[in-house]
């Protein structure tokens, strides 16, 4: 766990927004764990905020985010059909925390969406936990903090952030 | 065309050949949205908030309503204020901030001090105003013209002659008793809300809302993931009435195949949620009988409160209020409304139920995003194809969930209110 380098992170972060921008989403879903979670709170809501009391945009099990990686890949998700072009920026990389088996990791995001003519920017935080996997990661939590002001200019979060 | 020669024009409805339509027009035209304003948003009551966002004395929350900037407070006594958010000084929003508890509102433009009720304290220089100024009407943050609430929901009115809010609500307040009757000490506004934007007319949320029609093929993905749930779900297919409730009000009170919190069970939920669920169905037929329990447990209810309040007891229960900013984009807000002494395991699956469907981030919600969207763009093609149809289920006595009547209902006020039409 001492030896895993703020690089061997990034890899996997920028690999994860690469599978994310390419639509190969069910290849994303495989690098989460059976119990992961991942979350968009509110945005009125503080950062540690839980979903079991508080109501946020998107918050996840395993099985739900499978079922939302199938139902983006149907042409009967409208919101997403054709499928909008993104592009995932992912920067400001850091470890803050090394528990006996997991990355706490933080990250910052900007992500634009285009589709049919608009363009709709998303930006804010992640946080991962992060599990080492042979020589790579899974991940157990993504949590994505929007520094937008709630979704009042791009009017829904159908992306993966 | 101006305005005035369009008088009569929105809407062409023939009972006889069951024809209703609304012209496209009405959607795309910025004359249209000013006289909306004028005569709905200006007269109307319309939805502010809920007493449990303010739950001590001296909470507050700023909110835009019918295009004005609010502030609403509990003073130190515990009665609430809904004031208009601008300094009587020189105009200045006094306050800044979304939500927060203070003792007194300073304005930072010259430093006038306002109690929570928003009447004048303090300000700096007062050597240089008569003796009688503080007291002087004028010198105080203004009230809204009126402001009243039913159940825990505050509305407020900028017409000062309109008619009480109770007399306005009419037979909605029956529907929200069954609502709020789910729960013993009163429902709450869940912590967290849901700030979106659709980039279309807001009258095209209205029909959205109760639009039973759309599910089947809007919501195909939604309805396949209910499916995959593990054990699926209730044994129960979709099966119900549309009601006109008058002043433009409507409702879909109808049977469905999800799980409901308050209550009915589903497979997923697994045997915790089951005694769960039976203990609060059991609760509610002591409270109020088999029929009304029944009622409040196992049906839904899209109701809709004209112009623009959405409270929809379906999987779970949400409270939205939506305004127009242009002809073709509106500001939409959503809260999750939940009973009181509700437990752990029933606010962690009402809320889980609530992201499935509803929100911008939902399995549903989004593809309605983008039908409004689509919507708007087709009428680029007004001056062509100019009407809409909403004429489905015209001519039957009982109404079904999934026919239009609660739209007619809602255009005909609108009508009656922005042209003058009866109908």
């Amino acid at each position: 766990m001492d030896k895993i380098s703020r690089v061997d992170v990034e890899d996997f972060l920028f690999m994860e927004a690469e599978l994310l921008d390419d639509w190969r989403l069910p290849e994303w879903l495989e690098l989460f764990t059976e119990d992961a979670t991942y979350s968009i709170p509110a945005t009125d809501l503080p950062a540690d905020a839980s979903p079991d009391t508080s109501l946020f945009y998107v918050a996840d099990d395993r099985f739900r985010l499978s079922e939302r990686v199938k139902r983006l890949m149907k042409r009967t998700a409208h919101v997403e059909f054709p499928h909008s072009r993104t592009r995932h920026f992912i920067t400001n990389v850091r470890i803050f925390e090394r528990r006996e088996d997991e990355l706490l990791v933080s990250s910052a995001f900007l992500v634009y969406r285009v589709k049919d003519g608009a363009t709709d920017t998303f930006f804010g935080g992640h946080r991962y936990r992060l599990a080492p996997h042979g020589d790579s990661f899974r991940i157990r939590e993504k949590r994505c903090l929007l520094d937008t002001d709630g979704l009042r200019s791009q009017g829904r979060v159908s992306i993966i952030l | 065309m101006g305005v005035a020669t369009k008088l009569n024009a929105a809407l062409d409805v023939d009972e006889s050949r069951r024809v209703f339509r609304v012209s496209r027009q009405t959607f795309v035209d910025p004359a249209i949205l000013e006289r909306e304003r004028r005569e709905i948003l200006d007269k109307c009551w319309l939805y502010l908030g809920h007493d449990s966002e303010l739950p001590l004395p001296g909470d507050f929350l700023t909110r835009q309503v019918g295009g004005r900037s609010l502030l609403f407070a509990r003073g130190g006594d515990g009665a609430l204020s809904a004031l208009l958010n601008t300094c009587p000084h020189r105009g200045a929003q006094v306050c800044r901030e979304k939500h927060g508890n203070a003792k007194a509102f300073q304005c930072f433009y010259h430093g006038w001090v306002f109690g929570l009720d928003g009447k004048l304290r303090s300000f700096p220089g007062k050597e240089s105003y008569p003796d009688d100024f503080k007291d002087r009407p004028g010198s105080s943050m203004c009230a809204v013209p009126r402001h009243e609430s039913y159940r825990g929901l505050h509305f407020v009115c900028f017409d000062a002659d309109a008619e009480s809010l109770a007399d306005y609500l009419g037979a909605v307040k029956e529907y929200l008793d069954v609502i709020c009757d789910q729960s013993t000490e009163g429902m709450r506004i869940v912590s967290g809300s849901q700030e979106y934007s659709i980039r279309a007319n807001w009258k095209l949320l209205t029909e959205n809302s109760v639009d039973g029609y759309h599910a089947v093929t809007t919501h195909a993905t939604y309805l396949d993931y209910l499916k995959n749930t593990s054990g699926g779900l209730a044994q129960v297919g979709f099966n119900g009435q549309a009601r006109d409730l008058g002043h433009g009000h409507a409702v879909l009170e109808y049977r469905a195949p999800w799980g409901r919190p308050v209550a009915q069970w589903i497979p997923a939920w697994g045997e915790a949620g089951k005694m769960e669920v039976e203990r609060l169905r059991a609760s509610l037929v002591a409270r109020y009988g088999e029929q009304r329990a029944t009622r409040i447990a196992d049906y839904n209810r899209n109701l809709f409160i004209f112009p623009n309040l959405v409270v929809n007891d379906i999987m779970a229960v949400t409270v939205r209020t939506y305004y127009p900013v242009e002809p073709d984009f509106m500001a939409i807000s959503a809260w999750a409304l939940a009973p009181a002494e509700e437990s752990a395991w029933a606010r962690k699956y009402r809320l889980f139920n609530f992201l499935e469907f509803l929100g911008p981030g939902g399995f549903a919600t989004p593809d309605d995003v983008e039908a409004l969207e689509q919507c708007q763009k087709g009428f680029r093609n007004t001056a062509e194809a100019k009407w809409n149809d909403i004429s489905k289920g015209m001519g039957k006595e009982i109404p079904s969930y999934d026919d239009e009547l609660q739209m007619r209902a809602f255009w005909t006020e609108w009508n009656r209110r922005v042209f003058g039409v009866k109908a």
